[in-house]
């Protein structure tokens, strides 16, 4: 007789019986929130203050979590304002680590940003929020590069942070440059720790500008701050006008190849598609949009019963067919424009006129 | 009586239905405007209180049959808990959610697009035959299932036939079994006899309803008697008793909907052209409310503002105390009827066309205020036969079967 592992797993699909259509993890979630893998969620337990503007929030993850983020990526926060879940991405800073109980994202406030500042100011720990899984590629390769640079902006710094500290935990710091512009010295995030982490690692050269006083960074003077730029795999993030020069600059070197761009384009929209027009086939309804509103969140405010999920593209639950016309994804620029395709309505925005079968 | 345009009827000139249109419309943006914490609060809670119910009904249950002297009394409170909760999750939550009501506080969990509810009908068909068919299509012969659901005669149009001889036998039959009934509904038994029916679609109906109802059937009538070893007929007896209670309750709660007297049927004439303030004008005509204190309101799903829901079925049920006040207002200045009265009176009203309507309309007397129209034996539409839907009536959406 082979001896049968009863696992906890196993025991849940088996509590399906009882519960039907309710999962098991629907009464669990009632004993404590944590416990259910419906909807993946956490608690905060920490608000930590990092600057005026900002601060961190250490988040315990319930179950169906894994801790297997890589350093650099972003995660999704829900949070509920009065009454409603509101969902934006944040960059997790806390090093990935397998056995890890917490994770901490970094949040600005952002001047019209209702819930970054709701985040920064309003969260009080024992919170359950939302979550949604680990995405992005702006991550750090296993092993690291020998030579490396960063360019960041702000609250750019988040993922850079991520990257920094694995390589400090691994004790496997390369060369790396950092190159990070704030407005003034107290609005830096992280400032002591980078101090911390310089003083420790002959390897890392941490660049400060303060761009209130000092000026934004001319990329044309790069060679001088930092003269084997053209050597290193760079990663750069920040606000857009920044990373567009920046990508202007490294393509005219012919280096796009070694350059990664973090863009939060989804938060502040603005250089999606151009716009226009969606029409709801089914039920009649349209929307005049611009090209930063989402064909979902279009459809939502006309009226329609938009079907959807994790409204940051992973899960699929909001893809519709698309009739005819155009749309962009706002994450790469790739345009669906063939009749019947499949699109991911939280992602995407119209180019022009297009209809939507629902 | 039918009516074929309620503007004459009413007596109200177009630019006055327009302007109560326009009033309704206020009410529901002004509802709209300040859903908040509160609201998303009140369904929470309703959550956490059913799924406590449930859970320790079915604890209380298990329990009680250890000893002897506690089998009787746990029997009975088990079966009530279980009873209730089965009647919250039907009515106050799973209707509700499946409306749409809760689905702008953008939780997963609490959205029509994913809720399944504990009854044998799966919430898709449900979501098509009552969302979008019965609420668009509200009390228009031919149009609307859901006059007698295709089983009674609860129109004087509708042509008597000596089968409607047994209709007392019928209405005991679907109030008993009526989370049965319910789950044939959108399947539509008069389209498949007709043959007007996809076979396609026909099929995938019956293995979904077929999947749904297992499951239903092995939680109450196996795991759980099983669980209770030797004392599974207890509980098996206790489980059926719940469902009884449910289906009886949710049977009678829905009847006083649109049968009470003074709750008007339209014929299709009405549809033609039918404006958005003609449309609210026929749900208020169609529909009936019922009086009573807070805890019944919520354990008939707010259904006793029935009027309310009707004009606004994705708000939040918990609002519609308020929206009837300002309702009620509108219909005393606009000089509209606005049926409501206590539980009893209107189940007894339905109650009484129920077994009139089983005789030919020669024997009977009209209930309705006005004489009656000639006969009509229209059969259902189809959904191609109908007008476009409205939007209002909340979310309805069936995933693309390729």
């Amino acid at each position: 007789m082979t001896p049968r592992t009863l696992t906890w797993g196993g025991v849940r699909t088996a509590g399906n019986k009882l519960t039907t259509p309710l999962h098991p993890d629907d009464y669990l979630r009632l004993l404590n929130p944590l416990w259910s893998e419906r909807e993946l969620r956490g608690r905060v337990e920490e608000v930590i203050p990092e600057t005026d503007d900002a601060a961190t929030l250490v988040i315990r993850p319930g179950w169906g979590w894994r801790y297997d983020h890589r350093a650099g990526q972003y995660v999704g926060i829900g949070v509920q304002v009065d009454g409603k879940f509101q969902w934006r991405s944040y960059s997790v800073s806390s090093p990935p680590r397998r056995r890890g109980r917490t994770i901490s994202i970094t949040v600005r406030a952002m001047p019209e940003g209702k819930l970054s500042a709701h985040l920064v100011n309003g969260l009080e720990p024992g919170t359950i929020v939302r979550l949604a899984s680990p995405s992005g590629d702006f991550v750090l390769p296993d092993p690291p590069p020998a030579k490396m640079l960063f360019l960041v902006g702000g609250s750019g710094i988040t993922p850079v942070m991520a990257m920094l500290r694995t390589l400090d935990r691994r004790q496997t710091m390369p060369d790396v440059v950092l190159h990070y512009s704030s407005p003034t010295a107290e609005r830096m995030i992280f400032r002591d720790e980078l101090a911390e982490l310089e003083s420790r690692h002959e390897s890392l050269t941490v660049h400060r500008l303060h761009t209130d006083t000092e000026g934004m960074l001319s990329l044309s003077g790069l060679d001088g701050l930092c003269v084997d730029w053209r050597e290193r795999e760079t990663w750069a993030c920040g606000p857009a006008p920044m990373l567009d020069a920046v990508e202007t600059h490294w393509e005219r070197a012919g280096l796009d190849e070694r350059l990664h761009l973090e863009r939060f384009s989804l938060e502040l929209g603005g250089d999606g598609g151009e716009g226009g027009t969606i029409t709801f086939q089914t039920t009649g309804k349209t929307a005049e949009v611009d090209g930063a509103t989402t064909v979902l969140e279009a459809g939502e405010a006309a009226g329609v019963g938009m079907p959807y999920g994790c409204r940051m593209g992973i899960c699929h639950t909001c893809t519709l067919t698309l009739v005819s016309g155009t749309v962009r994804d706002l994450r790469n620029g790739n345009e669906f424009a063939q009749p019947n395709e499949q699109v991911q309505t939280c992602v995407t925005v119209p180019v022009g006129a297009c209809t939507l079968d629902i | 009586m039918a009516i074929a345009d309620v503007k004459e009827y009413t007596h109200l000139t177009e630019e006055e239905v327009e302007q109560l249109g326009r009033e309704l419309d206020a009410i529901r943006a002004e509802v709209e405007e300040s859903r908040c914490d509160a609201d998303a609060a009140y369904i929470n809670r309703m959550i956490r209180v059913q799924r406590g119910l449930a859970a320790a009904g079915r604890a209380t249950l298990l329990a009680g049959l250890h000893s002897k002297k506690t089998r009787t009394p746990a029997w009975i409170a088990g079966a009530s808990l279980l009873g209730v909760a089965k009647i919250l999750e039907n009515m106050e939550i799973g209707h509700n959610v499946m409306h749409g009501q809760w689905d702008w506080m953008n939780d997963p969990e609490i959205h029509s697009s994913n809720w399944e509810w504990d009854t044998a009908q799966p919430a898709e068909q449900w979501k098509h035959s009552h969302n979008y068919v019965h609420h668009q299509f509200t009390n228009v012969l031919g149009h609307d299932n859901d006059i007698g659901y295709g089983v009674l005669r609860m129109a004087r149009e509708q042509k008597w036939h000596p089968y409607y001889l047994g209709q007392p036998v019928y209405n005991a039959l679907l109030a008993g079994l009526f989370q049965w009934g319910v789950a044939l509904h959108d399947l539509d038994l008069e389209a498949i006899r007709k043959g007007k029916k996809d076979p396609v679609e026909m099929k995938r109906q019956l293995r979904q309803i077929g999947r749904k109802g297992r499951n239903q059937v092995i939680k109450d009538y196996l795991v759980y008697p099983a669980l209770s070893g030797k004392q599974w007929k207890s509980t098996l007896k206790a489980n059926a008793t719940a469902n009884l209670a449910r289906n009886l309750w949710s049977y009678m709660i829905i009847f006083c909907g649109h049968f009470p007297d003074g709750a008007l049927h339209f014929t299709e004439e009405e549809l033609e052209d039918e404006t958005r303030a003609e449309w609210y004008l026929r749900q208020m005509l169609g529909s009936a409310n019922f009086e009573g204190g807070r805890l019944l309101h919520i354990l008939s799903g707010s259904l006793g503002f029935q009027i309310e829901h009707h004009l606004f079925p994705d708000l939040p049920s918990n609002r519609y105390p308020e929206i009837a006040v300002k309702v009620r207002a509108l219909c005393e200045k606009y000089d509209i009827p606005y049926t409501t009265g206590p539980l009893h009176n209107q189940y007894g009203q339905a109650l009484r066309t129920i077994m009139k309507l089983s005789l030919p309309n020669s024997m009977t007397s009209s209930d309705k205020p006005e004489p009656p129209s000639p006969s009509i034996d229209r059969g259902r539409r189809t959904d191609a036969e109908r007008p476009t839907r409205r939007t209002e009536t909340g979310a309805y959406y069936r995933k693309q079967t390729a």
